[in-house]
């Protein structure tokens, strides 16, 4: 075995040899009126125990339909053509309906991009997070909302809230909330898609270090998808970052901060100053990602790289290693060779 | 609490403005309304007695503030005059012999159809697609279309005539009387049943689409989605989660028909030989009987604030926004 798939859960590339989530291959199309999007175009990553994985990418390639995949909540139109995602070792898109409902939630939660609607309105907070033990646990009525004010406690809001609506929240409280319900069965991931970008700056970084310290402290996984790379790189142990569809550079998140290798990460980080707020354009990076009007021949980032080759609009880039922990998929970035004596060893 | 206080005063402020324009209405038509009201009459009344209903109208030379709060006076204590075209029965003797049965026939076919039709709305928005949903909403729209009279008259051919399941016509069997025995009450449940079965069946596929689109909408919605995800049965997302929420539109919609099933069921009435306030009506304008006119129409209004005011409180009840806004 190479020493790159022995390192620790965040030395690599690539997760320790039981990852908690491991995605092979992943394929997802959309066919509508308008033709047929592949939104997530072979996909696979691995997420470690305790680790905190974080995918990256402008608006529409795909993060959210991964992270759906995941939760097998993907509707028509969406359809998934390929792959398999294993969940502590178990396939997710084989399971029955009913074991599918079991491991949901249990296994793995999610913190929704559009947290703000996620709760019912008609229905008290205490309500929503006590339907999940009464449902999952068997828990009396009474047990249950013990648990639900503990789990409240955990992200720091008073138990008297439990018979709150949601409309009675602040936002931060209401997103709060939601993580909470996210953590009540203890699943093994957490999935979070924008977890804060209906928050304002302040409130999001006390959602993330609050999140942290929870990561911390309970020791699930996560997998974190934003567009905001910095918050990411400060939050995630390693991440990957996605353009229409794909993966283009996988690496921890420090060294991705250091040394992007690929010219999109570049572009991303420098649209995204440490502090910001709103989403801003992507400096310097014309047009937008393709659609359904198709990909484009060879690397499909070619056309709006400022370094592109001739060799990029022929040649369609595989995400291979680069580095000793770091893949990328670019042209411009030599394959990493493991060294021989490495090798030996 | 604030919220039902305001929505009382508005009810209040438009039940009366609504005595109001019933007191103004007959006063601003042209020439002497008593003349008119009573031109049926006329003939068969002595001077006096023109004048003691005058006198009871308070349509007398008394100035108008006077003659307006003595309307008000007599409407509040349920005196809404003598009805013309069958004198000299009061119009609240009129209202009520006929009430009773007009609510029982409106008021059980209106629930019926709502709770039934809400159901098949929600199972079929659910299973969107399945059996259910592709079968019934067209086959209750074409149910519906049929003209009401022509329905009714086939109900009553093939389960009056034909079959000889349920009577034809009243209440109740004739020469009955009228008692708490269970014969009597199984009698009118009895003469109930194809009344109501037609108005359920026009009616309850108009609840069942409507129920059934709110229902995809909120369906889309992401609380749903996260219901899904946090592993709960189907059963408790589709009524604790989305038919909770798509039923708000609904309740609105029932309280609106809630207020008019004292306007009485005409046709079925006519049809069945029912009685009811909506023959009643009919036959009120017709015979050009002002009292009893105003008379159903105030009830009916009253009725409708009634209805809303109840939809309030249930709303409030359902939907915890509102408590606040
Ligand atoms: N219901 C749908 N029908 C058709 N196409 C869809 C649908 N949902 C998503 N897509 C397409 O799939 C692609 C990926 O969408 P996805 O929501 O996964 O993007 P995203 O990376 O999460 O974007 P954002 O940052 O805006 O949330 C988009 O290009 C979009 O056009
Ligand atoms: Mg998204």
């Amino acid at each position: 075995m190479s020493t790159i798939l022995q390192g620790g859960p965040h030395a690599g590339p690539r997760a320790a040899s039981n990852p908690v989530l491991s995605i092979k291959d992943l394929r997802v199309s959309y066919t509508t009126g308008l033709g047929t999007v592949n939104a997530v175009d072979g996909v696979s990553l691995d997420i470690g125990a305790g680790e905190i994985f974080g995918l990256a990418g402008e608006s529409g390639c795909g993060k959210s339909t991964i992270a759906n995949a995941v939760m097998r909540l993907l509707q028509a139109p969406a359809k998934i053509t390929a792959g398999s995602i294993d969940l502590n070792q178990c396939n997710v898109l084989t399971l029955s309906d009913e074991e599918l409902r079991r491991t949901r939630w249990r296994d793995m939660s999610m913190v929704f991009q559009s947290a703000m609607n996620a709760m019912n309105p008609v229905m008290t907070i205490g309500e929503q997070i006590m339907d999940v033990f009464t449902t999952h646990e068997k828990m009396p009525k009474k047990e249950a909302r013990e648990r639900a004010a503990h789990l409240l406690s955990l992200v720091d809001i008073k138990a008297d809230r439990l018979k709150s609506y949601p409309h009675q929240l602040s936002g931060g409280m209401r997103q709060r909330v939601v993580i909470a319900i996210a953590l009540a069965l203890n699943p093994s991931l957490l999935i979070m898609d924008e977890p804060t970008t209906a928050l304002d700056v302040v409130v999001q970084r006390d959602i993330m270090a609050q999140i942290k310290e929870l990561q911390q402290s309970l020791g699930f996984s996560v997998l974190f998808i934003t567009h905001d790379i910095s918050l990411m790189v400060e939050l995630s142990h390693r991440m990957a970052v996605m353009y229409a569809g794909r993966l283009v550079e996988v690496a921890p998140s420090n060294v991705l901060l250091d040394d992007p290798l690929h010219p999109y990460t570049t572009a991303l980080m420098n649209a995204f100053p440490p502090l910001s707020g709103p989403r801003t354009e992507l400096l310097g990076l014309p047009d937008a990602p393709p659609t359904s009007a198709g990909r484009p021949s060879g690397c499909s980032f070619h056309p709006r790289c400022p370094l592109a080759m001739d060799a990029c609009r022929i040649q369609d880039p595989v995400l291979r290693p680069a580095a000793e922990n770091h893949d990328a998929a670019c042209l411009l970035v030599p394959e990493f060779v493991v060294p021989p004596e490495r090798l030996a060893q | 609490m604030r919220f039902l206080l305001r929505r009382l005063g508005f009810y209040l402020i438009a039940f009366w403005a609504c005595i109001t324009l019933n007191f103004f209405l007959p006063r601003l038509m042209p020439g002497d309304p008593v003349s008119r009201m009573f031109a049926q009459v006329q003939t068969q009344m002595r001077p006096d007695q023109i004048a003691a209903l005058r006198q009871l109208f308070g349509l007398t030379n008394k100035p108008l503030w006077q003659q307006y709060l003595d309307y008000i006076g007599n409407i509040f204590r349920g005196n809404m005059g003598i009805s013309l075209s069958r004198f000299p029965t009061p119009v609240s003797s009129v209202i009520s012999s006929e009430i009773g049965w007009t609510l029982l026939l409106g008021a059980t076919s209106l629930i019926i159809a709502v709770v039934l039709g809400n159901l098949l709305g929600i199972i079929a928005a659910w299973r969107r697609g399945k059996f259910l949903d592709s079968v019934f909403p067209p086959l209750l729209v074409f149910v519906g279309s049929f003209p009401y009279f022509w329905l009714a008259m086939a109900a009553l051919y093939l389960f009056g005539i034909v079959l000889g399941w349920f009577p034809l016509n009243h209440a109740f069997t004739d020469g009955v009387e009228p008692s708490f025995s269970f014969s009597y009450v199984a009698d009118v449940a009895n003469h109930l049943v194809l009344p109501a079965l037609t108005i359920v069946l026009v009616s309850i596929g108009g609840w069942m689409l409507g129920m059934r689109n709110t229902m995809i909408a909120t369906t889309a919605e992401d609380y749903i989605t996260m219901a899904r995800a946090k592993g709960l049965r189907s059963g408790r997302i589709m009524f604790h989660y989305a038919a909770r929420n798509a039923m708000l539109p609904s309740i609105t919609a029932f309280g609106m028909s809630l207020g008019f099933v004292v306007g009485g069921a005409l046709l079925t009435e006519t049809v069945f030989a029912y009685p009811g306030i909506g023959y009643q009506l009919l036959n009120s304008v017709q015979a050009l009987d002002y009292p009893l006119t105003q008379g159903i129409f105030l009830t009916i209004t009253t009725a409708v604030l009634a209805a809303n005011f109840l939809v309030d409180i249930i709303y409030v009840r359902l939907d915890p926004r509102v408590r606040v806004s």
